[in-house]
């Protein structure tokens, strides 16, 4: 058979295999619907993800530094040293609250105000707050700038508290781990369903895969409309379950946005990436023609016509 | 082209359905295979067609020992052969035109080809102009020639077929076997099961009678029978 044979050969049945399943639509709507959601619950996970992510992300840039200084170093000492913080490549901002602003507004916000009026001494140190310039707001560059500023006279500690995006970071590690296994277990689902959706059409048309074989029909020829159906229930899942994150995206984008409105923040719930999108559409039509495959490969062979 | 030496099947439920048939038709010949309903006939053109595989005994057509071709080469083996089944065994859901060019979309022809060949074989069945049907609009008769047509689309050396006139009236079962005959003037060896004494009387042909799953008697339909079944 040329080349160009086969390929028209492949289009008649794929063609073919879709006026098949547009002949059921219930069935095959079915079909597609238990593979859609099937799906959509791994891309649930992963929409968590790509949002978690890009949350932390805007959170990174807004690491701050502590750097308290020495008790003893006045406030014209903690002037000198934002200064020269300031004139460093990898700062952005330097805020200096003195240990009379720090006491004031601790007066203020703590309801401690009796309490320290016994106190003969300001025991706050004067403090400098360090926003890093945005090329140094990398975990390292923060981390070095941290050491950087450790070394200079007079400052007594300098804290970056970063072990909360730490575990941030490690509990979206989790969640991704969570995502391949959940994945990988509804993608053996979606096979199996496939698979014996396939089994049943081979039932309903063994009279026709006989009388194919009897006129020298290969099981490969016998198979390859099955296949086609196998993708094009795989496609249709998949598309499905895009479809049904979009619903629950929109469904979610209000509510998400009032409680970030609520944090002072303007995090947006954004939908999977078109990548994402894609890959999800592309991987279930790989599900559907393994499952496909399997089903008819196996059914297909142990038709002998009589 | 075929030749069938000490051939016995036994079907899984215990019926011996031949027990020792030994025969051969020549290439080029036109026989046909008779006797009465029950007698063999079908088990002798599945064993042809591998449809069935012999319990003892050899099965050979066209010099390839049938036994020895394992079930990867079988689709090949069964495209040298056209088969007319007893009950038409066409696709249902298909249009005629599809029924008949099956066993060239199998076979990888040209489409433009298949439509070529395809009218060319439901017009010698006198179908033209029926493609747009399906089977089921069509009277038994007809879907016996549709099932005609298609054993001969793709041109095969050999053509069997299993009481291809059974549901013909006799002015029409005359003109299915006149081309029949056509086509074995062109080289075609053809082996008809049939138990229609009548039609068998009007050509002179070699006849292989079965009884009871053996020869009873291989004879010229113009001479009497000789009663010697090869050994």
């Amino acid at each position: 058979m040329s080349l160009a044979a086969y390929f028209s050969r492949q289009a008649q049945t794929l063609v073919g295999s879709l006026g098949r399943l547009a002949a059921h639509p219930f069935a095959s709507l079915m079909t597609m619907g238990v593979i859609a959601v099937a799906l959509a619950l791994p891309l649930c996970l992963e929409l968590l993800l790509q949002n978690a992510t890009a949350l932390t992300a805007a959170w990174n840039e807004a690491f701050e530094l502590s750097v308290y200084l020495d008790k003893g170093a006045g406030t014209a000492r903690a002037e000198a040293i934002a200064r020269e913080l300031q004139a460093r490549g990898d700062v952005a901002a330097v805020r200096l609250i003195t240990a009379a602003q720090a006491l004031a507004e601790f007066r203020d916000s703590s309801g401690f105000g009796p309490a320290l009026d016994a106190l003969n001494d300001n025991p706050l140190p004067n403090t400098l707050i360090v926003t890093p310039s945005p090329a140094a707001s990398s975990p390292q560059g923060t981390a070095a700038l941290k050491t950087a500023i450790g070394a200079i006279t007079n400052v007594a500690t300098v804290q970056l508290d970063t072990e909360w995006v730490q575990r941030l970071v490690a509990l979206l590690e989790l969640l991704r781990g969570v995502i391949r296994l959940t994945g990988g277990l509804l993608a053996t689902g979606v096979v199996l369903v496939i698979g014996n959706t396939i089994r049943l059409d081979i039932q309903n048309r063994r009279a026709e895969i006989e009388v194919m074989k009897l006129v020298g029909a290969t099981d490969g020829f016998a198979r390859r409309p099955f296949l086609w159906s196998g993708i094009w229930y795989g496609i249709g899942g998949g598309m499905g379950s895009v479809a049904l994150l979009g619903i629950m995206v929109a469904a979610l984008a209000g509510p998400a946005e009032r409680l970030a409105l609520a944090y002072g923040s303007r995090f947006h719930l954004s939908f999977l990436d078109p990548r994402t999108c894609l890959a999800t559409v592309l991987g279930s039509a790989l599900l559907g023609w393994i499952g496909s495959w399997l089903a008819a490969t196996h059914h297909i062979r142990a038709i002998n016509p009589t | 082209m075929i030749r069938f030496e000490s051939v016995h099947k036994r079907y899984p439920t215990g019926r011996e359905a031949l027990s020792g048939v030994s025969f051969t038709v020549e290439r080029g010949e036109f026989a046909f295979l008779t006797g009465p309903s029950g007698a063999g006939k079908s088990s002798v053109l599945k064993l042809i067609a591998l449809i069935e595989r012999p319990s003892r005994g050899q099965v050979l057509v066209g010099s390839q020992n049938t036994a020895q071709l394992p079930a990867r080469a079988v689709p090949r083996f069964r495209r040298q052969i056209g088969v007319v089944f007893q009950d038409h065994k066409l696709l249902q859901d298909r249009p005629v035109a599809d029924n008949v060019a099956l066993p060239l979309i199998i076979a990888g022809v040209q489409r433009r080809e298949i439509d070529k060949r395809m009218r060319a074989a439901l017009d010698q069945v006198g179908l033209l102009g029926r493609e747009k049907s399906r089977p089921l609009e069509l009277s038994t008769g007809e879907q016996q020639r549709v099932g005609i047509a298609r054993a001969i689309v793709a041109k095969p050396p050999l053509l069997i077929a299993d009481e291809p006139t059974g549901n013909l009236d006799p002015q029409l079962a005359l003109e299915i076997m006149r081309l029949f005959r056509r086509l074995n003037d062109v080289g075609v060896t053809v082996v008809i099961a049939t138990h229609d004494v009548h039609l068998i009387e009007q050509f002179k042909s070699r006849r292989i009678v079965l009884g009871d799953g053996r020869i009873d008697a291989i004879t010229q339909s113009s001479t009497a029978p000789s009663a010697q079944p090869l050994a």
